[in-house]
């Protein structure tokens, strides 16, 4: 007779709410944030040797498909998470700015290694010194290039942002005034 | 006289253009010759088309600036390649920094435009007839050559790094 493997399937822990026979009462907030938190869509802003790192982070040894991540977007479009891995020129700054521009809210972005950070190593006349100079950014990861398993982490931190965050945030004027800073509408 | 390249290249240009090279020398497995301005293109030209020279590539070029040599602080390099008989040279010019106006070298190496609009993005030299020269790899809204010595090369925007840990 056969052997029935029952595959193995981790589910999320349902948020905190009241319970009872045959219904289950929490806020809408918390499910959106449930929801979002676990099925994150990176878009990979690589430019350099963070993005190697980043390459082993979504292989299959640290695979961050573990955390529901492993649908990489190519599109800004249709991106939740922007993660932008390495040095980023003065003359790229324009292009990420738009790439950021064109994703649609609720938005994120990782900035992952010194040279996206603070401009690392490249303090010189071609180099963008961080990328917050241009866009907002909601997780710094450090290194020089950071592991893999800082890499997670990073995107352990944003899902908590992404999970604890209100569900019309977006819309408060606080919100509105710290893109308004950035020039971006 | 020695059967040297140097000497081979150095006798040849000095019987067609005399005086207009000012000095030569071997650095290294370089010949070197530094030239006056006016003669660069005929001289390229020459060492191209004539068939004992036939240096029929333009390895590479990058602008010079020595700020103590007044009078002379810009100077542009130009290396050259004659590929059948593996011999090298360099060209060098040198001129004021309120002068830097040279003529282009599109018109013998297609090569030529692309190093010449670098040399315009850092160091500001104007190639004259260049088919389109602007910035090539900073971007266009900087407002200075930055591999000029006057200017630092650090980003002046950048914020956490003070005297106190970077001695600036």
């Amino acid at each position: 007779m056969a052997e029935i493997i029952t595959p193995k399937i981790n589910i999320t822990e349902k948020p905190p709410g009241h319970e009872g026979h045959g219904f289950f009462a929490t806020s809408l907030d918390k499910v959106v944030g449930m929801a979002r938190k676990n099925s994150l869509w990176p878009l990979p802003f690589a430019t350099s040797c963070c993005g190697i790192e980043f390459m082993a982070t979504m292989g299959s040894h640290y695979d961050l498909g573990r955390f529901g991540s492993e649908r990489l977007s190519f599109s800004p479009r249709q991106a939740d998470l922007l993660m932008v891995m390495g040095t980023i020129a003065k003359k790229m700054g324009p292009i990420l700015r738009q790439v950021y521009e064109q994703m649609a809210e609720p938005r994120w972005v990782l900035s992952m290694g010194a040279c996206a950070s603070s401009g690392g190593i490249f303090d010189t006349y071609s180099v963008l010194q961080g990328i917050d100079r241009i866009i907002p950014v909601d997780v710094y990861i450090p290194g020089c290039p950071p592991r893999p398993e800082q890499v997670i982490d990073g995107i352990l931190k944003i899902q908590e942002l992404v999970q604890s965050e209100a569900i019309r945030r977006r819309d408060t004027p606080e919100y509105k005034a710290m893109l308004a800073k950035y020039g971006i509408e | 006289m020695e059967n040297t390249l140097l000497n081979t290249v150095s006798e040849k240009l000095k019987s067609k253009f005399g005086d207009a090279i000012v000095f030569s020398e071997q650095h290294y497995d370089f010949p070197v010759f530094v030239i006056k301005r006016e003669k660069i293109i005929d001289i390229i030209q020459f060492l191209k088309d004539d068939p004992e020279m036939g240096f029929g590539f333009l390895t590479t070029m990058c602008a010079l600036h020595f700020p103590e040599n007044k009078g002379q602080e810009m100077g542009l390099m130009y290396q050259l390649q004659n590929m059948q008989k593996n011999w090298r040279i360099r060209l060098k010019i040198f001129f004021p920094i309120n002068d830097v106006v040279v003529p282009t070298a599109t018109g013998l190496f297609a090569a030529a435009n692309w190093m010449e609009r670098q040399e315009y993005d850092f160091f500001g030299i104007i190639f004259k007839g260049h088919p389109n020269l602007k910035r090539i790899l900073n971007m266009d809204e900087m407002n200075y050559f930055p591999m000029r010595k006057e200017y630092p090369l650090e980003d002046a925007a950048r914020e956490d790094k003070n005297d106190s840990m970077f001695g600036r």
